[in-house]
């Protein structure tokens, strides 16, 4: 078991270590930053010497290995357009994110575990027929375009909910969240279901899946032979190993829907790390890319190996398997 | 009981075993096509999401041809013309706007019509791009197993453990926006699962006796894992290839409609709803909705076509 966490502990910090090569190149190296940096008039001697004060006249590895120092210091430059620290930037965005994508992980094992479970003890009922079509609808269709039509329908049509932004929040624990009042959440509804959408039918059909084998399994039918009741039998005997492949793509699909959430926001205008990397794209914000990028990817990477571990915990078969 | 031939697909075999096991009295077994096409013609779901992704593949083809007018041709677009709604007739009276024009005065069927086939066209030479070097990396690795195995796996591994978009989107910031970009990293983030896939059917087919076989006739590798071992994986690669379609079809939309993906020049469905997206708030809902309703049908066409066929594939799955 030790093994294998080291195995995924080493792995994990590879894909890092080769992501920073890939953004640093990709990003430093393709067409001479200077040139965005220093004013259109500026002499050569002028660029020499600006070249020179920020190393970009180092050869490349040079100039890698003084990124890679900087970034285990925290420091991933400074964005050209704010002119202030990029991971600064991100990190005072990353709690909207995060709220959203935990809103939406709510929303999304709120409706797909009860629906998912339900149509996988019911099969070939008109539910279960209705929970694959809508699991098929849901994982297929673009999330912007549903975003939209979110929009179109209860903000433009009935006027019940705002079409973007995030509204007024409240400071919980230093942080800024939307959640504690009413009009807060107004704002945050559509995001997280738009986002959640994909996550929803995921978890449906996981649920299902897996409800269904653990259903027929001698265990259960025997629990039944004995007298067990509907809900006792739901509960405590087939809801516990339903719920492990469930819990862990729940984790996984969290790291997903932070990555993915930059479509929600730039959609809804949510103020999160996802609508300031499409900006800085755009703007051509080279150290706000590099920043979000390295930072997503870390967050990324831990959720990962947490859900690893976790895994390991839930389902003691592979802990003594693996040991 | 005899193995089959190196030709003969896998799921063939299973299927004839499992159902007749007098196989030998009987005339030859159906291609293994004719089988498959036979059992998914049995699918309701499948037969009409087929039929549906027929007529938009033919749409698309036919794009030129039916197109009441080329919407990127100024000649025959005018400004005057902007923000129809749908069913208005034009200036001239010759032409209904069947489901409206756009903020330039597009009709705007024709340029889905003319979306439709970019979209299509990149998704599918995506798709099969991606298909081609997966195989060769998956059956490459099945192959020689050991150290080639272990050190091309890992980098699946990796490749596969980043998220998709975030993989399009560093690569699309390096590149800078065009067809052939988008392109490539379509490609890049698909080869992976291909890949994957490959390696897990070809492992199986590498330990059964017929390889053995043709590789005690001293065939030179290439041919051994062309004509020997990816014919008999050839199932599940369907499915994924159908699945991968649909999944490049989306993401190319979404970077589109994000501004990083294909240029103005190019645009695709998913551009027209970005450009579109602007109007939804004044209730000009035609300008984006229609696009989204073709890009929605083609993938959920593909994806249901791709779930079928992933059961008619699989006869264990086929209750």
């Amino acid at each position: 078991m030790l093994d294998m966490l080291a195995r995924r502990a080493l792995q994990s910090v590879l894909v890092v270590f080769v992501m920073s090569i890939l953004a640093f190149v990709g990003i430093n190296l393709v067409g001479d930053p200077i040139y965005l940096l220093v004013p259109p008039d500026a002499t050569q001697v002028e660029i020499a010497r600006a070249s020179k004060a920020l190393g970009l006249d180092l050869p490349v590895h040079q100039q890698y290995g003084r990124f890679l120092l900087n970034a285990l210091h925290g420091d991933l430059g400074n964005s050209f357009i704010f002119n202030r620290p990029a991971v600064s930037l991100i990190l005072e965005r990353m709690p909207a994110t995060l709220e959203l994508a935990v809103a939406a992980l709510i929303l999304s094992a709120a409706i797909g575990i009860p629906f998912g479970m339900w149509a996988g003890l019911h099969p070939g009922s008109m539910g279960q027929k209705l929970a694959a079509g809508f699991s098929i609808l849901g994982v297929s269709v673009p999330v912007f375009w549903m975003g939209m039509i979110l929009i179109m329908v209860f903000s433009v049509g009935l006027g019940w909910l705002p079409s973007g932004g995030r509204g007024p929040t409240a400071s919980l624990l230093g942080v800024q969240v939307s959640f504690l009042s009413w009009s807060g959440i107004k704002f945050l509804l559509l995001p997280a279901l738009t986002l959640a959408l994909h996550n929803i039918a995921l978890i449906m059909r996981i649920t299902e899946a897996s409800t269904r084998d653990v259903a027929h399994q001698e265990y259960v039918r025997f629990a039944r032979a004995k007298g067990v009741g509907p809900m006792r039998l739901m509960f405590r005997h087939i809801a516990p190993n339903v719920m492990i492949p469930v819990v862990t793509v729940l984790g996984l699909e969290f790291a997903h829907l932070i990555a993915f959430s930059l479509i929600t926001e730039t959609i809804f205008a949510w103020p999160g790390m996802g609508k300031l990397i499409i900006d800085s794209l755009l703007q051509l914000d080279r150290p706000v890319v590099v920043a979000y990028l390295m930072v997503v990817l870390m967050l990324y990477v831990l959720i990962n190996f947490t859900v690893d571990v976790l895994y390991l915990v839930l389902d003691p078969r592979l802990r003594t398997k693996a040991a | 009981m005899p193995q089959p031939s190196p030709n003969t697909m896998d799921m063939n075999a299973t299927a004839v075993s499992g159902t007749d096991s007098a196989t030998a009295t009987l005339p030859p077994p159906e291609s293994p096509w004719r089988l498959t096409a036979r059992r998914f013609g049995r699918r309701l779901p499948g037969v009409i999401a087929a039929a549906f992704l027929m007529l938009l593949v033919l749409l698309a083809l036919a794009a030129p041809l039916i197109a009441p007018q080329d919407p990127y041709d100024l000649a025959q677009v005018t400004i005057v013309e902007n923000e129809r709604a749908p069913g208005a007739l034009s200036d001239d009276g010759r032409t209904t706007f069947l489901l409206g024009t756009d903020g330039a005065g597009r009709d705007m069927a024709s340029a889905i019509l003319y979306g439709l086939r970019i979209s299509l066209g990149i998704g599918v030479a995506s798709a099969l791009v991606a298909l081609a070097v997966g195989t060769v990396v998956g059956l490459t690795a099945a192959y020689f197993g050991g150290k080639v195995d272990a050190v091309l796996m890992r980098i699946v591994d990796v490749q596969l453990s980043l998220p998709t978009i975030l993989v399009a989107l560093v690569l699309l910031a390096v590149l800078g926006q065009g067809v052939d970009k988008t392109l490539l990293a379509l490609v890049l983030v698909q080869w992976a699962t291909f890949a994957r896939n490959v390696r897990g059917s070809a492992m199986v087919e590498r330990n059964k006796e017929y390889i053995e076989a043709a590789m005690g006739q001293g065939l030179p590798a290439h041919r051994l894992m062309l004509r020997h071992m990816l014919p008999n994986c050839m199932a599940p690669l369907v499915v994924t290839t159908t699945n991968q379609m649909a999944n490049a079809i989306t993401l190319e939309a979404t970077m589109s409609f994000l501004g990083i993906g294909l240029p103005q020049t190019e645009p695709s469905l998913g551009l027209l709803i970005s450009n579109g997206f602007d109007y939804v708030l004044s209730h000009q809902y035609w300008i984006s909705v229609f696009p989204g309703l073709a890009l929605v049908l083609l993938v959920v066409s593909i994806s249901v076509v791709g779930d079928q066929l992933r059961v008619v594939l699989n006869p264990k799955l086929d209750t």
